[in-house]
Formats: C-alpha cells, structure tokens, sequence
C-alpha cells in the first residue's frame, strides 16, 4: 500500500481509536463492575469518558491531516487529563509513547500492519512499564499486553498479517482471563491482597478490548 | 519561600488540607490538583502538571516540596515533573509524608524560612507525631 504521506496510517489510527471508544462504551458497565469487585469502581465510566472525549477531539478534526504519530500523542493527552487516575495517566502515557515511536520510525509509511501494530503496542508497553513499574503477573492491564506483544514480535516475516493480528488479540484475551486467579501486586486491587485473587483484572480486560480493536482495525488493510 | 503542592483524588479534601495550610502559614505558595470533571474523584495529571509549574513560579526558585494521597498520586507527579525541565526539577521534593499532617507541618517550616530538605523534613516529621495525650 503506498502511503506516501503517511495518510492512510492516520486514517488506521483515528479507525483504532474509533473502536476502541466504541467497545469501551458498550463494555462501560462490565469494565466498572470488574473494578467495583477490586477496586474503586470507577474504570469503566472513567475510560468511556476518556474515549468519549477522543472521538469528539477526532470529530472536531475533520478532514485534517494530521499524522499518525500526532494522533497518538493527542489521544493520550486527551486521557491523560480526562480518564484520571492510574487507568487515565498508564493509557494517556502508552498512547503518547506509542505516538513517539511510530513518529520516529526511519522510514514512512509503511505497508506492513503487523510491524504498524508492533510499533503502537512496543512504544504503549515502554511508556506503561516506565510510568507503573509493573511486571508481568502483577494483575495489570501488561498482563493482556505483553503476550500480545509477544505475538507480534516473534511472528515469520511470511505469515499471514491477518492471522498474525487475530492471534495477537487472542493472546491479550488469555493474558487477560489469566490474571482471574493472581493476586494483585499494583494498583487499588493491591491493598484487598489475597482477596484480589478471583477477579477479573479491570485493567486487564480494558486493555484486551483496545487490542481487539487495534487487530481488527489493521487486519482491514488492503494489501 | 519554598512551595507546597498536594496531589489527590479528592478535589474537596485538597482544598480542605488547602485551607488548613493557609491558615497555618498565609505566606507559603500553594498549588493542588484533585478530582476529575464533573466532581468525579480521581488524580489528575494535567491539572497536576499546571499546578507544579505555578508553584515552582511562586517559590521564587526556592522550591516545591510534594504531598501525595493514595497510588496514582504519585503517577500523575510524575508525569508533571516530565513536564519540567531538569534543572527545574531538581527544585521539587516529594515525600511519602502524611497528606494532612505533613502539610501543616510543612508549611510552618517553610514560613519559618527553612530550606528545600527542611520542609520535607518537617513534612515526614509528621508521621511521629503524637495525636493523643500521653499517658
């Protein structure tokens, strides 16, 4: 796919974050109830007006052209101060490091969705490692990213994008449903201790919702 | 005069702890960040990052020293001293001192006169402070 102008990158990003706000939206009461059984029950409604608000700044945009990396990084600004709290700074901070990464990227527009996702999720899990200090098994939302990251980075450079991008989502589903019986090590879920285990990590299942997304979103690009 | 900012969840308690540090030491800059629109609790960053910087401001270079709630308090400073340049950052203190207690107590040293470490000092000086009579 030429691109040139990185234009149609842009249009995949702003398509992204138009089904992620989708999907957090009809998943609001779910992801709330999740943080209500360990947390302060408030990740549901916080994230949806978050991406509430990016859908209306992609709105107010029109026909701009604005670049990927730009995107990004106004998206994850847009959270940072509307979602609020640990959810709100770790995503706003992920969004905006992965804006970084793909604006620094040598080469422009590329036509491979799989390296595209591999850049937004890699620079995403930097920006969240450094901010949250979590590890893997913490019961956090890394616990659906970094297999997910995982799928992307050690993918044959022959498979099939789609196949690579629909595993990569599946992967942030288990990550996901695999923190049910850990014990929270970050986070408000980490002052219930042992009574954390048993629950759906909130963070977690958020964090699967945008990865589905991210891989139906790129997995439409036209070869 | 060295600086106070207080990062929260709660826009009400922030101004509260606000309120008892004005009328400890009127004379002590002050800045906080709580609460989310809409009167939701919650950290938030932007709010916290404009509140570090017009503290610094209003120190004079002496300095701000940073009082935090619960968890993503320390989270949404960090991402305000990111905003600040380095040397600006060195000018800023955070301590795991008591929210309340550390304040005042901050804020008295600060009025005082004493130095960046002096304030925090005085902040983390709270938490062996005695609240009931002794026996």
């Amino acid at each position: 796919m030429p691109d040139p102008d990185g234009l149609a990158e842009a249009a995949l990003i702003r398509a992204w974050l138009r089904c992620a706000a989708a999907s957090v939206h009809e998943r609001r009461v779910w992801l709330t109830d999740l943080d209500a059984a360990i947390g302060d029950g408030d990740h549901g409604i916080n994230l949806d007006r978050g991406f509430t608000a990016v859908l209306a700044d992609l709105d107010g945009a029109g026909d701009r052209a604005d670049p990927a990396a730009a995107v990004l990084t106004a998206a994850g600004r847009r959270l940072l101060g509307m979602v609020g709290g640990a959810s709100g700074a770790l995503y706003g901070r992920g969004l905006m490091t992965a804006g970084r990464h793909v604006g620094e990227r040598p080469e422009a527009g590329p036509s491979d969705p799989v390296r595209l996702a591999s850049t937004i999720l890699g620079g995403a899990v930097e920006g969240i490692t450094a901010l949250g200090h979590a590890a893997a098994g913490d019961k956090t939302m890394l616990d659906a990213l970094l297999p997910a990251l995982s799928v992307l980075r050690s993918a044959a450079s022959d498979a099939d994008p789609a196949s690579t991008l629909a595993a990569d989502a599946a992967a942030g589903e288990a990550g996901a449903a695999a923190t049910v019986p850990l014990v929270a090590r970050k986070g408000r879920a980490s002052y219930l201790g042992e009574r954390s285990a048993g629950h759906l990590d909130p963070g977690a299942a958020s964090a699967a919702l945008l990865l589905r997304c991210l891989a139906t979103t790129l997995a439409d690009t036209p070869a | 005069m060295v600086g106070l900012l207080l990062v929260g969840h709660s826009a009400d308690v922030v101004r509260g702890v606000l309120a008892m540090v004005a009328q400890a030491a009127p004379a002590v800059p002050t800045g906080g960040a709580g609460g989310l629109a809409g009167g939701r609790l919650g950290t938030n960053a932007v709010d916290a990052t404009e509140a570090l910087r017009a503290t610094l401001e209003a120190s004079g270079g002496d300095g701000v020293v940073a009082l935090l709630d619960l968890g993503s308090a320390a989270m949404a400073l960090e991402i305000a001293l990111e905003a600040l340049e380095p040397g600006e950052r060195e000018r800023v203190m955070a301590t795991d001192a008591p929210f309340v207690e550390g304040a005042v107590l901050a804020a008295v040293a600060s009025a005082g006169g004493a130095s960046l470490a002096g304030v925090r000092a005085a902040a983390e000086s709270a938490r062996a402070m005695a609240k009931l009579p002794r026996a």
